[in-house]
């Protein structure tokens, strides 16, 4: 209890010298936290990968090869080949393109459109809270894979599909946590003060609250493109997703499946893969979580 | 004097609901409750009282932050309650709010010449941004920050700086009235001195009104022409300065300013009320203050006390004067 | 008068990323027995973390005691272990701090954590220690306290908790009080209240408190001597019956100066111009001297000592001028 009291007291004598640059002070902090730092050099990799994956493959990650089908990781295939001879390592690092394109633009939609959602439901509150808040909680009640399977058997499978289901499921939770971030933010001194001088609910909404919850947006957004990547492999492994001859993650765990007794190699690079990213993703949403919003860490 | 009137407020009451889900479903807090008083144009008009006594919330209803239940205020003349939101605009051009917390009232993410021109983009969305910008940099030159410091945010400010940023920011529309709540009470004493002497000046070379409302009774006797003390939603009694602090008349007002600790004069006589303040939700029948007051009488606890006018400008709510 | 508490050149620092910033720069202070003094000082001057490093309540914060020699009746507190500590705090030093609800556990009835409090360091019984509890209740001039023992802190108004508060921190009467601001978050006719009731249990209990202050109007209420600190140093101490009329030191004066005093009609208040500086960009010689009106050139080249003076002590060259030859010889600076 009292030590409580003594921090608050001592940031008092610290803040008294002022950090320039919020930048710096943010990345000073998070400097700190090596796990998360590892993760985002991670991501940063596959980054470069989607950039530039298609010109530092060795191979073509679609050119069949039936005389070298189902080989073992050796040189030159060091992931080995597949099926139909094809370079797993290719392929893996084309499908790295999918995976993130996919997850991302899906929780970017997902973002935006919760985002709104939740400043509109904590801003205003009363009715359009209610409603806004129990759609939410009706998206809340279905199994997230189950809900994004039922979108894409009513639209159809393929990958523009898969984004807009996993978008779909993505609104609540960001809803959620920028409407509570809202309620929170909305009673600060701030906003009464640009009340006080007559600003219009949109200026409120958008240039004082707004700004606040982009932190919690941020560690969110990091946290659900992890779980939109397993969402999307599971698809494709599925067959609702990728056409199961693209080099995507998912559809390749799904077509090698059947050579997993005799070629572990075809599945367990893809599905490494898919563990590392999303680790990764999850990692370094704690890592931000813990600097730029403290007080939800418990 | 005959300065004309800026503001005047009659019966002005705010009650707030109590949570329906334990007290009774018809139960109010009376945070203010029926205040006369007016602001003359040119002078401090000085709010003091103890939290909880409603204060702030006038502050709050004059500026039309909060929507008064009964009442009027007159602002030059017009009435102020129940106006629909977009007129109200046009009066809160003419006065702007100065608030307690300078840590907490400037928005973390904006610049501070963001943050100073920000009500010319409210009033006046067609104005160049050049023009706004010269205006916040005399502004800010006036309250002692320069141009050097435009592009920072406030955290990278101190207490005083803040304050007086929030200055600046309240005079670019040039306006009538500035309410002042607690301006200057989160800050040290060597800032504090600073921003009271900006103040002044400022009240000067932009013929600015104040309503100043303060728990710190020597802050608001430095700055004040006429002082109003509030207890527990009720102005107890309002007069010049001069008047007030010299001849006291309500209890109230007399045990307060016994109470102020005032350095190199611990000697003189001190009346120390008893008990706590009583909750707003529940106030004492008759006078309020009847269940600390040393000289409470039988009336006070039946009957609510009348303005009484005991000289000039001087209006005391208490029975001892009827 | 009986030394209770004896602060030697206390130095204590804030680790930071790589370095540890120094907070304060070697604090010498003294409280008798029966004796009130004021620290008083404005945010970041290090009053408070003077307190919290006499009471050892930095663990867990990234401050540290660097130096120096905190003695307590004879006991350097500093060489103690934690758990040793423990037993003094509380017992023989208490502390009141600003927010009493800060410092109370708020899922605990008031009864139970005052019981536990007297049970562990008066060694009483259970039943010996609620009905202390209760007389204890009284005593800060609490109305029904057996139905308050029965209360959570949330349920009590800001003035009444820190009468708990006063009430659990003297209930195993200690000889030493340490008050950081204990009136500051109370409005004032609360504030008068807390403070006659601090004022009449010192002087019947006889013990020394440090009172830690901002507020030079409350100093004048209550205390008797009082020392003043400036960016992590001590700048002046004197008799508080000297404060007004007999500062030496600029900083102090212009203080006393900036506080707007009733009945006197002043336009414009004294103001010291400019802010304290951080502790990042500390002026070389003396702290105050950039904004000192009465800065000389000495005093931006070498920090002064603090000396005796006419009626205390002082760190000012204006006074140390003539003395400086003993500065040389007796007071190595340290910095």
């Amino acid at each position: 209890m009292e030590n409580k009291y003594v921090e608050m007291d001592l940031n008092e004598e610290i803040n008294s010298d002022k950090t320039e640059n919020r930048f710096l002070e943010f990345w000073k902090l998070f400097r700190r936290k090596k796990p998360a730092l590892y993760s985002l050099y991670f991501i940063l990799l596959l980054l470069v990968l989607v950039v530039a994956g298609q010109y530092i493959t060795p191979f073509d990650h679609s050119e069949p090869n039936y005389s070298n089908i189902l080989s073992s990781p050796s040189w030159p295939h060091v992931f080995g080949t597949d099926e139909y001879g094809r370079d797993v390592l290719s392929r893996v690092i084309a499908g790295t393109k999918i995976a993130l394109t996919v997850s991302i633009s899906a929780v970017l939609i997902g973002a935006i459109a919760g985002t709104i959602l939740g400043l509109v439901s904590g801003f205003f509150g009363k009715w359009i809270d209610k409603a806004i808040m129990r759609f939410c909680d009706i998206l809340f009640a279905f199994p997230d894979l189950i809900l994004a399977i039922g979108i894409v058997a009513i639209l159809g499978p393929g990958l523009q599909n898969v984004i807009i289901a996993i978008a779909f499921f993505s609104v609540p939770s960001f809803a959620r946590i920028v409407r509570s971030s809202t309620l929170e933010v909305k009673e600060l001194l701030f906003v009464e003060s640009a009340k006080s001088m007559g600003a219009s609910k949109r200026r409120i909404v958008f240039k004082h609250i707004f700004p606040e919850t982009i932190p919690v947006i941020i560690v969110y957004f990091t946290m659900n493109v992890g779980t939109a990547i397993l969402s999307a492999a599971s698809l494709s492994f599925l067959g609702l997703g990728a056409e199961l001859s693209s080099p995507d993650w998912g559809a390749m765990l799904s077509m090698g499946r059947d050579y997993i007794g005799t070629s572990f190699h075809i599945v367990f690079f893809p599905g490494l893969m898919i563990f590392l990213t999303v680790l990764a993703f999850n990692i370094l949403g704690d890592g931000l979580r813990d600097v730029l919003d403290p007080k939800t860490r418990d | 004097m005959t300065q004309s009137t800026l503001i005047e407020v009659k019966g002005l009451t705010k009650k707030f609901p109590l949570g329906k889900k334990w007290f009774k479903p018809n139960g109010y807090v009376r945070a203010v409750d029926g205040l006369d008083f007016t602001i003359k144009k040119g002078e401090t008009f000085g709010l003091v009282g103890e939290s909880g006594c409603g204060k702030s919330t006038t502050g709050r209803l004059i500026n039309g932050l909060i929507e008064a239940n009964e009442g009027e205020i007159l602002f030059d003349g017009q009435n102020l309650v129940g106006l629909p939101d977009s007129q109200w605009n046009s009066y809160r051009k003419r006065m702007q709010m100065i608030f307690q917390d300078p840590f907490a009232s400037l928005s973390p993410r904006m610049k501070i010449k963001d943050i100073v021109i920000e009500p010319l983009d409210v009033h006046y969305p067609k104005m160049p941004k050049s023009e706004k910008l010269e205006k916040a940099e005399k502004l800010l030159e006036i309250c002692g920050i320069s141009k050097f410091h435009w592009n920072k945010y406030p955290h990278e400010f101190s207490g005083g700086q803040r304050q007086r940023i929030s200055i600046a920011r309240s005079l670019i529309l040039n306006p009538e009235l500035i309410i002042a709540d607690e301006a200057v009470s989160a800050l040290d004493v060597s800032i504090q001195s600073q921003v009271l002497n900006l103040l002044v000046d400022l009240q000067v070379e932009f013929d600015l009104t104040y309503l100043f409302i303060s728990h710190d009774l020597s802050v608001v006797e430095h700055i004040s022409n006429r002082i109003g003390v509030m207890y527990l939603g009720d102005l107890v009694e309002v007069a010049s300065k001069e008047q007030l602090f010299k001849n006291p008349k309500h209890p109230y007002t007399q045990s307060l300013l016994s109470s102020i600790p005032q350095p190199g004069k611990q000697d003189r006589e001190k009346i120390i009320l008893k008990g706590e303040i009583p909750s707003a939700s529940n106030p004492p029948k008759g006078c309020k203050f009847h269940t600390r007051c040393p000289f409470a009488m039988d009336i006070c606890r039946k009957e609510i006390p009348e303005n009484i006018h005991v000289d000039d400008d001087h209006v005391v709510a208490c029975h001892l004067y009827s | 008068m009986e030394q209770l508490l004896k602060v030697s050149n206390l130095q204590t620092g804030f680790k930071n990323d790589r370095e540890i910033q120094k907070v304060l720069h070697g604090i010498d202070l003294e409280v008798n027995k029966g004796e009130i003094v004021g620290l008083v000082g404005e945010s970041g001057s290090g009053k408070s973390v003077t307190s919290l490093s006499i009471m050892q309540l930095l663990h867990g914060t990234p401050g540290k005691v660097l130096a120096g020699e905190i003695n307590y009746k004879g006991v350097d507190l500093l060489s103690l272990k934690e758990s040793e500590m423990r037993k003094y705090r509380g017992k023989e030093l208490s502390m009141i701090f600003q927010e009493p609800m800060t410092s109370l556990n708020p899922v605990v009835k008031i009864g139970k954590q005052l019981t536990e409090i007297i049970m562990l360091h008066l060694k009483y019984s259970k039943k010996k220690a609620q009905g202390h509890a209760i007389s204890m209740l009284e005593s800060v001039g609490i109305p029904r306290a057996k139905d308050i023992m029965e209360s959570y802190p949330h349920e009590l108004s800001g003035g009444m908790l820190q009468r708990v508060m006063i009430a659990m921190q003297i209930s195993c009467y200690p000889s030493l009080l340490i008050a950081d601001e204990p009136t500051t978050a109370l409005d004032v006719t609360i504030q008068a209240q807390i403070l006659n009731l601090l004022k009449e249990i010192q002087e019947t209990s006889n013990m020394g408190v440090l009172f830690i202050t901002h507020d030079l109007g409350v100093v004048s209420e209550i205390c008797d001597r009082v020392i003043v600190m400036y960016a992590g140093r001590i700048v002046e101490e004197l008799s508080v019956d000297r404060l007004f009329e007999d500062a030496s030191h600029p900083y102090t004066k212009g203080l006393i100066k900036s506080i707007p005093i009733i009945g006197q009609n002043k336009k414009k208040l004294f103001s010291i111009p400019g802010t304290v500086p951080s502790p990042r960009n500390m002026p070389k010689g003396c702290k105050f001297a950039p904004r000192c009106e009465f800065a000389m050139d000495i005093c931006w080249q070498k920090e002064p000592a603090l000396l005796d003076s006419n009626y205390g002590k002082s760190r000012c060259w204006l006074e140390a001028e003539d003395k400086e030859e003993a500065y040389d010889s007796k007071y190595s600076y340290r910095s």
